[in-house]
């Protein structure tokens, strides 16, 4: 991030046949810094929800380390690792209820956690307004379709389908 | 014949505790080009001198056209920070001698505010910041007829963050502020938690309220890079952390 000077340098435009572009009476544009802060910068508003998802994150990543590092272990470790993985294996978990409420915990906080991780990445990155609504957008979308069919899957699983 | 005279150099060059340093310095002039340049100055500078001192003698002898911002020149006012060697500092307390003169020193504005010439950037979008926290004393109810009074315990509690001049080395070495100048920024969030923590002041509420927003604290990545720049050696990050705690133990 050496500023945007080197993206100038590219594209600027020499003296043509002894004519300076830029003098004291016209000088260069300025590379303003992006979305600086103004007078009209909105107020504060009140509310919790950065609060709220500033917590959510660090307590779903330690809840997220023990759910997902036992997750890792039983599926491709213990008990002759990734080879055992079937639809019966699948299907013998799934069973219990025990099994069933720690793949579903583990989908949401993993999908919120993930979902809210990159929304921060978006607010920090995308420069226009617009680029940031729509990165957002499609950001929901997924998560909102994959979290409800994950959802849906667990809740809704035959052992003796077809 | 030529030995007895090398010698007499030889030994005057030992005496001279002057050495030979580059400065390469990012120039930029809107009224001549729209492009920033480096452009590199020899010059011969005591090691035990200061990096403001150099670029003083660039000015005063070589090329009266570099431009840059200082006032006391003495690490208290806050008008010199700068980028040399790729990191945010005062150029008044910054000795030639740490910054390794055998290679060139580079000098370069401060990062994510405009850059107006050379090594002057528009402090404006830092100051706006700064005043949308609100920093000074707020109390209700009538005025008392002497000083009002704080234990020295009580005083302990802000003492780190009082010691910031607001030369913005620390919000300029931030990366969430670099991309968006929406964030308050380490110095306003300082400057807040320096009134915040005051047993004296009665407005914190208000200001943990303003930090609590979207452009407030929780976009603190504790990357340490703002404690890292602080020229006063202010605890900047845990001053931040601090904030977000008090936000936390307010709602629960």
């Amino acid at each position: 991030m050496s500023l945007n000077k080197e993206a100038t340098d590219a594209t600027a435009i020499g003296d043509v046949e002894g004519v300076t572009l830029y003098d004291v009476d016209h000088p260069a544009p300025v590379i303003e810094a992006p979305r600086k802060r103004t007078k009209k910068t909105p107020k504060a508003t009140r509310g919790n929800f950065e609060m709220y998802g500033w917590l959510f994150m660090r307590l779903s990543g330690i809840v997220l380390v023990v759910l997902v590092l036992g997750h890792l272990l039983i599926q491709l470790v213990l008990d002759g690792g990734v080879s055992k993985i079937g639809f019966a294996f699948v299907a013998g978990r799934w069973a219990s209820p025990f099994w069933q409420a720690w793949d579903l915990i583990m989908l949401w906080l993993a999908m919120l956690h993930g979902a809210n991780g990159l929304r921060t990445i978006i607010n920090d990155y995308a420069e226009r307004d617009n680029t940031r609504f729509w990165l957002k957008m499609l950001l929901y979308t997924a998560t909102v379709f994959t979290v409800l069919l994950g959802t849906l899957v667990i809740f809704t699983f035959d052992p003796n389908i077809r | 014949m030529a030995t007895p005279v090398l010698d007499k150099v030889e030994a005057e060059s030992a005496a001279s505790p002057y050495i030979t340093v580059t400065f390469r310095i990012r120039r930029f002039n809107p009224e001549i080009s729209d492009e920033a340049i480096w452009e590199d100055f020899r010059i011969d500078i005591d090691p035990k001198e200061r990096v403001l001192d150099g670029l003083h003698k660039i000015k005063w002898d070589l090329d009266g056209s570099l431009t840059f911002r200082r006032s006391c020149a003495h690490g208290i006012c806050g008008s010199d920070a700068m980028r040399i060697n790729g990191k945010n500092r005062l150029a008044c307390k910054t000795l030639i001698k740490d910054i390794n003169p055998e290679k060139p020193i580079t000098v370069e504005p401060i990062k994510g505010l405009t850059v107006l010439k050379d090594l002057v950037v528009d402090m404006e979008p830092f100051f706006q910041a700064y005043r949308d926290v609100m920093p000074f004393l707020i109390t209700e109810g009538n005025e008392p007829t002497r000083e009002r009074l704080q234990s020295p315990e009580d005083r302990e509690r802000f003492d780190d963050t009082t010691k910031c001049i607001l030369c913005a080395a620390c919000t300029s070495s931030c990366p969430v502020f670099w991309n968006d100048g929406q964030y308050f920024g380490p110095a306003a969030i300082v400057n807040a938690h320096r009134f915040i923590f005051d047993s004296r002041d009665e407005a914190g509420e208000q200001r943990l309220e303003i930090l609590n927003d979207r452009d407030g604290v929780w976009r603190c990545r504790t990357t340490f890079n703002c404690t890292d720049a602080c020229p006063r050696g202010i605890e900047v990050t845990k001053a931040i952390q601090e904030v977000k705690r008090a936000l936390i133990t307010r709602r629960f």
